[in-house]
């Protein structure tokens, strides 16, 4: 039990300072970099909450995919070096967050939660952790919602592609 | 570790996602809060599943899966987004030379 609050404080502390890094960082290459430890860093709370198979597709898609494709952007960007300046809103936005943090922990903090009973945690453990259950669900309870998904990464994909596709060369 | 230290972090990294959404300039920077956004809330699904009885629970041992569904959905969604949202910026990039959002008030040329 120790070990597990022991990595949790930590992986919360990495995870906060590498956000707060991502978002105040003026070099815009270190907050991608960043940005892959805090994906790094919620994989790991997803291995602690015995979502393994969660855990690794956060690796791959998120740490592998989303951040190439990210660091991609920023390095066929300019002003790389400066490029993280704040607008205008910086005030206004400051206090929009703070104060909705507020309301969530205090929400978070008040609510009466009903955790699942200790005679089930056991078994809701071992369901959890094990990704057969997952599969069953996403081809049984949630197949449309499957298909759904398929034909809209399908659509962004080619709507990728319509948007960046060169215009046809006009005639001379 | 208890449920509401799980809540509470995933808020605090909503909240700076948020802010980093809200007052950046950089429209990749932008982006980069958003899927700190999308994250703490996915840890937000994954956590009330693993620790808060669905009523289901008794009959269908599986219904303490949804959160994690969920997630899996939320994951899906947003790789479609960034996919076309980095096109959209590359878009904008061509035209206008920048990805400074107070600049790129509009889209055509």
């Amino acid at each position: 039990m120790l070990l597990v609050d022991i990595t949790f404080w930590g992986l919360s502390v990495v995870a906060i300072g590498a956000a707060l890094g991502v978002v105040l960082v003026r070099d815009l290459f270190r907050a991608a970099l960043l940005l892959v430890v805090v994906f790094l860093a919620v994989a790991g709370f997803f291995v602690l909450l015995s979502a393994q198979f969660l855990a690794v597709v956060q690796v791959l898609i998120y740490a592998g995919a989303i951040a190439i494709l990210l660091v991609f952007a920023v390095m066929l960007t300019k002003d790389v070096p400066h490029g993280n300046l704040p607008n205008r809103l910086q005030v206004p936005a400051a206090m929009v967050a703070a104060l909705l943090l507020a309301v969530l922990v205090a929400v978070a903090a008040a609510t009466q939660w009903q955790p699942v009973p200790l005679a089930q945690q056991e078994q809701v453990a071992v369901v959890q952790t094990g990704s057969a259950g997952l599969a069953n669900l996403l081809v049984s309870d949630y197949a449309l919602a499957f298909e759904a998904v398929s034909v809209l990464l399908l659509g962004a994909a080619i709507g990728a592609l319509a948007l960046l596709r060169g215009r046809p060369e006009q005639a001379p | 570790m208890t449920l509401q230290a799980m809540l509470i972090v995933a808020a605090i990294l909503f909240c700076i996602g948020l802010y980093g959404a809200l007052a950046r300039r950089n429209v990749i920077a932008v982006f980069m809060s958003i899927e700190i956004m999308f994250n703490s809330v996915n840890l937000t699904l994954v956590a009330l599943g693993r620790y808060v009885a669905p009523h289901a629970l008794a009959a269908d041992i599986e219904s303490a899966l949804t959160g994690q569904v969920f997630a899996v959905f939320i994951i899906a969604v947003a790789a479609a987004e960034v996919a076309l949202g980095l096109g959209i910026v590359f878009a904008l990039y061509r035209n206008t030379e920048s990805v400074d959002l107070t600049e790129a008030a509009q889209m055509r040329r």
